[in-house]
């Protein structure tokens, strides 16, 4: 373990409790805030792969030599927009879900089907 | 220890302890408020790290737009979680503690943080993006230059796949289920606070018209089509609040909705075909005008950036209309 590296161990950390927050919680909006948590994390951490401390943004000026890097800058800032859409995505279905079942919770909508799937077996 | 250090590790602090705080939280609605504040907070973290672009956008987008999204899902749907059994918990738990000390073990195999030497910095790409790109392309913002030119194709595909999920949302949430007669009253809408009406009305030109400062101006500084859309996007967003979704849907029809969502794509496109027809390869801006390149990139991005503005804004207004819509109609 090294000290240099602190900020990855704190975005890896970052990243745990989404996804922690992802598996362990039966609620689907609860589900898509944790992947959101997640999300983000994944951000800084190609954000920083970029990063130089002593830099400046990448937008060029004279005087400035260090500049960090504008190539993680690209992917991340389309990844955020995309992201927003496939949430809104993942949103609506919620909605069906609740229209449908009358709940969010994951082992409600299961206990749910696996009654009606006997209800037609028999 | 460094500034730069100790303040990398205090936004980090914030954003541990808001991010455990939303992990314990059962009440969805006060979750999402604490989740515009992990994303405003993440926003800060962005601009110590230079990526002042990235931060603009989370801005917009983390704060605003998905904030809104879910406080219309909470609207639609329950806002309190059912209590997590605890026989979930552990395995959740191990998963994670696995996972997480996987990734410790791998992230050790990373060059420092914020160090000038590393492979990332002395890529033979990193000359291309910071120093040719000024003579190739002509504008300050490398990020500008590298989104729209030299990876358009890339940002093609990112339009494209937000175009797709648009799409899907409306068709998921088109068909609304029947009105139930009784409950078909008038709305008590913002609009009838007289301060909230009048100050919404001042801010909507101003907000309209940053997003175009932002989308025009994404040369020199940061900013360009995601961000411009979001905003755009936004000032519609307030004013569907404050004015109900009729009000909104009076100065932003539907129909014109739809047919804005492709059009961006459509655009995009475009240029690429053009640049075809013109006799350079698919999105090489120089061959729009041969005899000086770099006018022909200024053009190519504008026009660009604009596509990527209008189906953005489209999508998110579209979705947000959407969502909203679907209340009216339970």
């Amino acid at each position: 373990m090294s000290w240099s590296h602190y900020a990855y161990y704190l975005i890896v950390a970052l990243m745990m409790i989404g996804l922690y927050t992802v598996i362990s919680h039966g609620n689907l909006l609860k589900k898509l805030i944790g992947l959101n948590l997640f999300q983000v994390s994944v951000f800084m951490l190609y954000i920083g792969l970029g990063a130089v401390e002593e830099g400046s943004a990448p937008i060029i000026k004279d005087g400035v030599e260090t500049y960090s890097h504008p190539l993680p800058h690209v992917l991340i800032l389309t990844a955020i927009v995309v992201g927003i859409a496939t949430t809104a995505l993942g949103l609506a279905l919620v909605v069906r879900i609740f229209e449908a079942y009358g709940t969010l919770e994951e082992d409600e909508v299961i206990t749910r089907d696996a009654a009606e799937h006997d209800g037609v077996a028999a | 220890m460094s500034t730069f250090v100790l303040m990398n590790v205090s936004l980090f602090a914030i954003l541990i302890a808001t991010a455990l705080a939303i992990t314990r939280l059962r009440a969805l609605y006060e979750a999402t408020m604490l989740t515009a504040l992990f994303s405003l907070v993440s926003a800060s973290l962005f601009v110590l790290l230079d990526a002042v672009d990235v931060a603009f956008t989370e801005a917009a987008v983390g704060v605003g737009i998905s904030t809104v999204l879910f406080l219309g899902v909470l609207a639609l749907t329950r806002s309190r979680e059912a209590v997590t059994p605890r026989h979930r918990l552990w395995p959740a738990g191990f998963v994670v503690l696995l996972a997480g000390g996987t990734l410790i073990y791998a992230v050790q195999d990373l060059p420092s943080f914020g160090a000038a030497d590393t492979p990332v910095q002395a890529h033979p790409v990193t000359e291309t993006y910071l120093e040719e790109s000024q003579h190739d392309i002509g504008i300050p913002n490398t990020v500008t230059s590298v989104l729209a030119s030299y990876r358009g194709y890339d940002t093609l595909g990112e339009l494209v796949v937000i175009f797709t999920a648009g799409v899907a949302v409306l068709m998921l949430l088109a068909h609304a289920p029947r009105p139930r007669e009784h409950l078909v009253h008038r709305e008590l809408i913002l609009a009838d606070y007289r301060i909230v009406r009048v100050i919404s009305k001042i801010l909507m030109p101003f907000i309209l018209v940053f997003a175009f400062y932002v989308l025009f101006h994404g040369d020199y500084g940061p900013g360009g089509g995601f961000q411009a859309g979001v905003i755009f996007a936004s000032g519609f967003v307030l004013y569907a609040l404050v004015f109900g979704l009729d009000g909104a849907r009076q100065v932003l029809p539907q129909s014109v909705l739809l047919w804005l969502i492709p059009l961006g794509v459509l655009l995009y496109v475009g240029v690429g075909v053009a640049n075809m027809l013109l006799g350079g390869a698919f999105l090489d801006y120089n061959s729009l005008n041969p005899g000086d390149p770099e006018v022909g990139q200024h053009a190519g991005i504008l026009l660009v950036e604009t596509a990527i503005g209008i189906t953005v804004a489209a999508v998110m207004a579209a979705v947000f209309f959407s969502f909203a819509g679907r209340r009216l109609s339970r």
